[in-house]
């Protein structure tokens, strides 16, 4: 008799428990693997509502580094990659994994650093000058690690500076191998230089001493791309939900909403993609 | 999550985003210890009243997995899950069911360990009489149970408490969704990584009440049901 009670009092838990768990299966949703300054910069919760209000399609973002964005789309657990790496982009088409790359917006990297600034770069124009001074006074640089977009760039910066960064590396060059928004927190705590995408630096909250050193060179520019999982790799693929989603990114619409986000008056992105589908 | 606000702004203003957040943790979590209360318990006394070669082994294997990484079973079931995997035509990674499957797998070693060592123990004190009495496996494993109930209980919260608790797994096999995996641990990774740490300290606080007020609830039911008990 007990022995019944206890049961029905556990499958009265797992059922309470079970209840909570939205419906499995949502109608029009699709999953976007993108990146962690995407999300961290705050653009998809203002985005995607939005979107969401005009088809009644619901995006499920998965926010991490570039590289691993692909990989995701790669193992075909997500409909469309909407991150910023051209190189590794053009990988995953050439791959076949994708089926055509369209440019979104972009918008640019910023070196932060400290006040203090031991590498005396603050205000210089030159990137390249910059990270040549931070190497040689070995001051204490944060480095994503993590095969992100930013992490991408940053090494195309430190090949374009002449510095072969795996030989120059020591105790100041810290691989964190983590996000946007946590590499930021470390250098906030260790007084470190930092290369950061300008949207997740405007909208974040910690920033300790840390200020903008060197922005405004031209190598400093970063793109977005978008590109649906081509569904002969992967039959799963949500085609036209995905392409949906592309095709509002691209639409006059989608361009105007994404230069109408703002933090303190900033605009984070600028759209820039190409008016005909080519 | 609101831009600019504190966690105390958010509970005040009963804030539907943390509601559902909240809500989401707790029943991933409560699932999570369903599942593996009725396959570790089971497990748990078959351990403790069965002989068989290789029981040893087991036995330590299945403590050693209470310490299992939970990057590590997040790795596993993501792999599993994914479209790529065995399982992925089922389409579920990414899903609160990838979390449920996921934490199960973590607080199974847990209960199903404390409930072998409880249950031995009690075993070995009820064993003359039990055989005296003439009753069966099925009665003794019931009769074991049943009178082991409040220190099964302490498993059981155990298990939850490592449920709850955990970022690794959920971000893993959950992937952070808002709305929609996007729980109390993972928000506070999320809140972090964003630069918001009061929000992220104020959602710590939340998570450590409630995981308090649900061990402080299943203390009471335990009082409650010792004094009826007798």
């Amino acid at each position: 008799m007990l022995n019944r009670r206890l049961f029905a009092a556990i499958a009265a838990f797992a059922m309470i428990a079970v209840s909570g768990i939205p419906a499995m299966a949502q109608d029009k949703s699709i999953v976007v693997a993108s990146t962690t300054s995407t999300q961290d910069s705050g653009l998809f919760d203002y985005l995607l509502p939005i979107f969401k209000e005009k088809t009644g399609i619901a995006v499920k973002v998965i926010a991490q580094g570039t590289g691993q964005a692909l990989d995701t789309a790669r193992r075909g657990d997500a409909d469309v990659v909407f991150v910023h790496a051209k190189a590794q982009e053009l990988k995953f088409l050439e791959e076949g994994y994708g089926v055509k790359r369209f440019d979104v917006m972009y918008n640019d990297f910023v070196l932060i650093g400290p006040k203090s600034d031991p590498a005396g770069i603050a205000g210089t124009k030159d990137i390249a000058a910059a990270l040549v001074a931070i190497k040689d006074k070995k001051a204490p640089f944060v480095s994503r690690g993590d095969r992100s977009g930013t992490h991408s760039a940053e090494l195309n910066l430190w090949k374009a500076a002449g510095v072969d960064i795996d030989a120059a590396k020591g105790d100041w060059y810290r691989a964190i191998g983590q996000g946007m928004g946590a590499a930021l927190n470390t250098a906030a705590a260790m007084d470190a230089y930092v290369l950061s995408d300008r949207g997740t630096w405007i909208s974040f909250k910690n920033r300790g001493d840390l200020q903008i050193e060197v922005e405004g060179d031209k190598r400093l520019f970063n793109q977005y791309g978008v590109m649906l999982v081509n569904p002969e790799k992967h039959p799963t693929v949500k085609v036209d939900l995905g392409q949906a989603f592309i095709d509002f990114l691209i639409s006059p619409e989608g361009q105007k909403t994404i230069s109408e986000y703002k933090i303190d008056g900033k605009q984070l992105f600028f759209p820039d993609a190409k008016p005909e589908r080519s | 999550m609101p831009e600019s606000v504190d966690a105390w702004q958010l509970i005040a203003g009963g804030d539907a985003t943390l509601f559902a957040i909240v809500r989401l943790s707790l029943a991933v979590s409560l699932s999570a210890v369903a599942i593996a209360v009725l396959v570790g318990l089971p497990l748990g006394a078959l351990l403790a009243l069965t002989r068989f070669p290789g029981r040893s082994a087991m036995i330590v294997v299945l403590n050693g997995f209470m310490g299992l990484p939970p990057v590590v079973v997040g790795l596993t079931v993501y792999l599993l899950l994914s479209r790529s995997g065995p399982l992925g035509e089922f389409g579920l990674l990414f899903t609160p069911a990838a979390m449920v499957i996921a934490q199960a797998l973590l607080v199974l070693p847990i209960i199903a360990a404390l409930a072998r060592q409880t249950i031995e123990d009690l075993w070995s004190e009820y064993r003359d009489e039990l055989t005296a009495m003439g009753v069966s496996p099925a009665g003794r494993v019931a009769t074991l149970l049943w009178d082991s109930r409040f220190s099964l209980v302490t498993a059981l919260l155990a298990g939850f408490g490592r449920a709850a608790a955990e970022v690794g797994t959920v971000m893993i096999v959950g992937g952070n969704i808002e709305g929609f995996t996007r729980t109390m641990t993972t928000t506070i990774a999320l809140e972090t990584s964003k630069g918001n740490l009061p929000l992220a300290m104020g959602l710590g606080i939340i998570l450590i009440g409630i995981i308090i007020a649900i061990n402080a609830a299943a203390w009471g039911l335990r009082l409650w049901s010792e004094r009826r008990a007798g």
